[in-house]
């Protein structure tokens, strides 16, 4: 059973206990504690089940590579599912929860599947589940979800808060191992600016466990001096708790920094996610140790040898009372002597080496320890924990010694990570000798100049040892600093003394000779299930690519992303295909290093900054009226202003009959309003627009519409001639931005030689639309300007001042209704639209929303860009041939109107529909003409555009899209009903207004 | 006195930095050629400001805002005045000026940490910020702009529409507790 031990635990404070649950049972750990060296330390080795046979499983790693100690954090609104409790830093009133398991951890059902292993090979699914097809969906997928899954989804919202920050510097550190302090020093002693991101909370990785001599001293009190000379130093940024996610092109970094995870609640962001731009980047990130394939390698108890010495010496933790060793390498020899020296039995070291030559061998041998040389082992006995292992010759088939233990400490070599100097195109070497891929420091990821911009520092670069990989981290660091604008500093590297070690001997499966029985309990992968007779399957039935063999096998997916699997599963692999390791290569290595909180990727895009919301200067007087929001591009725009007791559509039409009856108003504020000018402006606008806006005479306003190249209607608006070298053109508020950089860039790529400025001035103005028989009262009791008929007629404008407020007042109208739009400074528009109100009381004015604005103009036959186009519709599609000019010579999408599919005679066509019965036709609803299409559906003819109850005319009235419409009026067509009865409701073709067709109303 | 109101009225938030709205300030966009660029600078005081940079003549400051864009900023009423000056100065060539004081909003952070509230809102680079430079950048989803005025004191810039947004984002920036620290 695993305990704490006296006298190691160089990271845990054993006078501050911290309070936790475990599954609901309170327990204690010290500060300092990882949740999983808290739970090993109090006894608690089963941390999770797998994901596919639901066998019970405890921790094997120590670090951020651990597959299998997954767990549910925190509650309610701060649950996180799939959190390894290995790097969960512990504190007080931590909550954890175990996964995939039902009811218990101690006792699971969907153990089951485990007695069924053999059945469950790789691609199960896949050749199971194939017919009948129809089962997959409705049958199989379902029961398999529910059967699969690591964790639950959280049931809350995020109750947290979190954040982005940008940072620039000349090189960035990721690791913060004696590597990455030697390279950081090198590097600012080179003149650069410096950035350290460090994963865990401490300095120094694992050189304090592995010991070793640097400068003269042991490895920590070095890391001590080394981090407080780089604090001093001014050009040099360290960042504890953030780990180096991703490396993106162009020295582009994501570092993720958990800053109030140990402290839920205090108001601090829980995750800040630091976007960084290096000129060079210097890759610390160390080794992961390999697990050794032999049956029954999954029980909880055996662990990977760097592991169990982590816990010993960082946490005061022992995995068990009697440990046994297996490796092929020395490595694990400072595992057993760490042990021994902490008084925990070690029952021998099984070492698949024939021969030891090396010193710590020697160490271990005076130490009283066993060693069996040119072993493996051939089992484990125990169902939910190690109780004995069967040690064997290595090149034999399996049977042996069993002996007594509860810990089984494993090392395979290790595995340099290369993931961040891969992620953006670093290739990889295969080392032959150290059996690893390492980063080939010829073939570096590329930047824009064509140079490297990622070199690897220490363990990283496949540098094992301490003085070699100092070395190597001390030389990155200088050349960072030079290629990032620096000087290569003289300042030595440091010196380090260590053990010297006995290479390795490769062993990618153990026993040898195992037959299929025990392959099937070797495992790779522990967080999918996937064994050594996975991967051999694969390979029988064809799998060459180690890409599909992953997908196919789910070797090295989910959250770990193979960091302990990957490459015994791509050896095995290769040797099931009898080819070298390296022509089998690796999968690709793709950001995030570790999953990162979604919260962290939202940042502080939430709530009420998840989206820019535009409000108008009235934004807060409507929201006070009660307006029912609708968005309009960025804006929200008052959809209808509801009175007590009244549904949208009461207000809507109440809205309506007003404005006709008396007056209403409009917050047109969000309409686009871009100043042209200049000598060339007539000439410019005459090309944006389809008719002639250089001819507008000064203090008059006209209608216009404009086309992409391609013809198609892109936007409209009144354009207003303020000057003789002067326009102002009013555009959708949809389309202000976009017009405004459509004129830029014809102005700035085409027609560069053409003196015309553009300036936006949408923001600068306030407008509020005046309009109803009564507007002209509401202005003149506003006062300060003539606004008779004869003073300003129809589509004129004016400056003045009205109501003390100085003011542009335009005779334009969107409703049919006399009306005023009235633009005035922005910081003013608040003030006029009271003044506007208080005005117009007596004539019983009210505000009308965009609903009672569409549906008033739809009774005018005015087009709407966005309801009546769609990017395929052409300004002769729409019968508006009035507003394309015949006299010029050319304007944009002129020619494009003339392509034979533009010209043709049958094409959809804008007319106004007026259903017999006088029903409202469904939005959306196509008209549908004789016969069926070769999908046995009605031919279709047209569709509806706008389509409304108007409640000026009491009946439904619609504008549409008809085939040949304009030379069809006063035929009846169907439109297809939407309820799926195959009903249809018939509409005789007329012309588009509805509304005081000659127009006298607006024009008094 | 003006009646003019800018988005904040005048608002103030207390986190690590101090946000203030400036209130109503007069702004007047300038385009031209940099010969009509140079005699307007003249008419109106301070020196042609180099590219991203910023110059000052008493209460009107010029802002560099591309290579044929001008920003004047001076005090609201001004703003009218200081136009007619402008146009005056290029009359007869081609030039655009507006007086576009409405338009922006312009909020003041203050505090010895001012640059983090930034550097969590704005890919542009703050290292070395000084004043007499400006940047137009983004702030988080939004187009803004924002130059140094002493130590501790940055000025930003952004559309009236988006001031809402815009303040909300500089306040929770400056929440307490969520110092850089770097």
């Amino acid at each position: 059973m695993s305990h704490r031990i006296e006298g190691k635990g160089r990271l845990i404070d054993r006078s501050k206990t911290l309070r936790y649950t475990f599954n609901g049972k309170p327990m204690t750990g010290y500060a300092g504690d990882t949740l999983a060296s808290a739970l090993m330390g109090a006894g608690q080795m089963v941390m999770g089940r797998s994901f596919k046979y639901h066998r019970p499983r405890g921790a094997v790693a120590s670090g951020v590579e651990e597959p299998n100690a997954l767990m549910g954090i925190g509650e309610g609104g701060r649950f996180e599912p799939n959190q390894r409790a290995t790097t969960t830093a512990l504190f007080d009133g931590l909550s954890a929860k175990t996964q995939n398991h039902w009811p218990t951890l101690e006792f699971d059902i969907g153990a089951v599947n485990d007695l069924g292993a053999r059945f469950l090979p790789a691609g199960f699914y896949y050749k199971t589940f194939m017919f009948p097809r129809v089962a997959w969906k409705h049958l199989f997928e379902p029961f398999i979800r529910q059967s699969a899954g690591l964790g639950a989804v959280p049931k809350e919202p995020d109750a947290d808060r979190y954040e982005y920050a940008y940072h620039h510097t000349d090189v960035l550190v990721i690791g913060g191992g004696v590597a990455g302090l030697a390279a950081a020093r090198a590097a600012a002693a080179g003149g650069a600016s410096v950035t350290v991101l460090e994963q865990t909370p401490h300095w120094g990785g694992r050189a304090p466990v592995d010991g070793g001599e640097i400068d003269g001293t042991d490895p920590d009190a070095w890391v001590k001096s080394a981090v407080e000379e780089l604090e001093k130093a001014e050009n040099v940024t360290l960042r504890l708790n953030c780990m180096g996610a991703g490396v993106y092109d162009h020295g582009f970094v994501l570092g993720y920094e958990r800053v109030a995870d140990t402290t839920p609640g205090d108001d601090r962001p829980r995750h800040r996610l630091w976007r960084i731009r290096a000129r060079q980047i210097v890759t610390a990130t160390g080794a992961i140790e390999r697990p050794l394939s032999f049956p029954g390698n999954d029980l909880p108890g055996v662990m990977l040898a760097s592991a169990v010495r982590d816990y010993v010496e960082n946490w005061g933790v022992a995995p068990g009372k009697r440990a046994l060793i297996v490796t092929n390498n020395d490595d694990a020899y400072l595992t057993a002597l760490s042990l021994h020296a902490a008084k925990v039995e070690v029952a021998g070291i099984v070492d698949v080496r024939p021969t030891l030559t090396g010193p710590l061998a020697e160490r271990a041998r005076k130490a009283g320890i066993r060693l069996m040389t040119g072993k493996a082992l051939a089992g484990v006995k125990g169902r939910s924990g190690v109780k004995a292992a069967l040690v064997t010759d290595l090149a034999g088939k399996g049977t042996g010694e069993a002996i007594e233990c509860d810990t089984i400490a494993m090392s395979g070599g290790w595995s340099p990570v290369v993931h961040l100097w891969s992620h953006c195109g670093g290739k990889l070497l295969w080392d032959e000798g150290e059996a690893l891929f390492k980063p080939d420091p010829e073939r570096p990821p590329l930047g824009a100049d064509g140079q490297g911009f990622v070199a690897t520092a220490g363990a990283a670069s496949g540098a094992l040892g301490l003085a070699e990989a100092l070395a190597d981290a001390h030389e990155a660091g200088r050349r960072a600093a030079k290629a990032a604008g620096g000087t290569l500093t003289r300042k030595a590297a440091p010196k380090a003394n260590e053990t010297e070690r006995q290479p390795l001997k490769p062993v990618w499966i153990m026993p040898a000779g195992a037959g299929p029985e025990k392959r099937m309990k070797m495992w790779l992968d522990y967080q999918n299930d996937v064994k050594v007779s996975d991967v051999q399957l694969a390979a029988r039935e064809g799998y060459q690519s180690v890409e599909h063999a992953k997908r196919y096998t789910t070797l090295g997916m989910a959250t770990d992303q193979g960091k302990l699997s990957n490459i015994n599963g791509l050896a095995v692999l290769s040797d099931a295909l009898g080819q070298p390791i390296p022509q089998t290569g690796t999968t690709t290595f793709r950001p995030p290093y570790t999953p990162i909180s979604m919260g962290a990727i939202a940042g502080e895009a939430r709530g009420e900054l998840f989206q820019s919301i535009r409000r108008t200067p009235m934004h807060a007087i409507h929201d006070a009226a009660g307006a029912v929001w609708e968005p309009v591009g960025h804006w929200r725009r008052p959809f209808c202003f509801s009175e007590a007791g009244e549904s949208d559509e009461e207000a809507v039409n109440r809205e309506i009959l007003n404005t006709r009856e008396n007056v209403g108003m409009l917050d047109a504020s969000t309409l686009g309003k871009i100043l042209v000018k200049g000598p060339d402006a007539g000439k410019f606008l005459d090309m944006l627009y389809t008719n002639m806006m250089s001819t507008i005479p000064v203090g008059k306003c006209r209608y216009g519409l404009m086309c992409s190249e391609n013809g198609f209607v892109s936007d409209d608006g009144v354009v207003v001639r303020l000057a003789e070298d002067t326009w102002l053109c009013h555009t959708t508020t949809g389309g202000a931005d976009r017009i405004h950089g459509h004129m830029e860039d014809w102005l700035q790529c085409e027609w560069w030689d053409w003196k015309v400025y553009t300036a936006s001035l949408t923001e600068e103005y306030a407008q509020v639309a005046v309009a109803g028989p009564k507007a002209r009262k509401v202005l003149e009791a506003l006062g300060g300007m003539d606004v008779s008929k004869e003073a300003m007629p129809f589509m004129t404008w004016a400056d003045g001042t009205l109501a003390d407020i100085p003011a542009r007042v335009y005779r334009i109208s969107f409703t049919g209704e006399l009306s005023y739009e009235i633009a005035v400074p922005a910081n003013r528009g608040a003030e006029l639209w009271e003044k506007v109100r208080e005005a117009g009381a007596a004539h019983g004015i009210q505000p009308y929303g965009t609903e009672a604005m569409h549906i008033m103009r739809a009774e005018k036959g005015f087009i709407m860009i966005g309801d009546e186009t769609d990017g395929t519709v052409i300004p002769q599609d729409l019968d508006m041939s009035w507003v394309i000019s015949k006299k010029k010579e050319d304007y944009l999408g002129k020619r494009a109107q003339q392509r034979p599919d533009m010209a043709r005679e049958d094409r959809w066509r804008l007319v106004g529909l007026e259903t017999l019965d006088g029903s409202v036709i469904p939005d959306g609803a196509y008209a549908v003409g004789e016969g069926l299409n070769d999908k046995g559906q009605r031919n279709m003819i047209g569709r509806v555009t706008s389509t409304y109850y108007s409640p000026t005319l009491k009946k439904g009235i619609a504008m549409g899209l008809i085939e040949r419409g304009p030379e069809r009026l006063g035929e009846v067509v169907d439109f297809a009903t939407l309820d799926g009865t195959g009903t249809v409701i018939k509409a005789r073709l007329r012309g588009t207004c509805f509304y005081d067709e000659e127009g006298a109303k607006a024009d008094v | 006195m003006s009646d003019a109101v800018s988005p904040m009225n005048g608002a103030t938030f207390e986190g690590f930095v101090t946000v203030s709205d400036t209130g109503p300030r007069g702004m007047i966009t300038l385009r031209g050629a940099p010969e009509e660029l140079a005699r307007m600078a003249k008419a109106l005081g301070p020196d042609l400001p180099e590219p991203l940079s910023m110059t000052a003549k008493g209460p009107v400051t010029l802002a560099w805002m591309s290579p044929d864009e001008l920003m004047v900023l001076c005090d609201y009423d001004a703003a009218p005045g200081l136009a007619g000056k402008a146009e005056a100065a290029v009359a007869g060539a081609h030039a655009l000026v507006a007086v576009v004081s409405d338009a922006r909003a312009i909020y003041r952070l203050d505090g010895p940490d001012a640059a983090d509230v930034l550097r969590k809102l704005t890919p542009a680079r703050l290292d070395g910020a000084q004043v007499g430079t400006i940047r137009r950048t983004r702030l988080a989803q939004s187009a803004g702009a924002f130059w140094m005025t002493g130590p501790g004191l940055f000025e930003v810039m952004c559309f009236r529409s988006e001031g809402q947004y815009v303040w909300t984002l500089l306040c929770n920036a400056a929440r307490p507790g969520s110092e850089l620290n770097l």
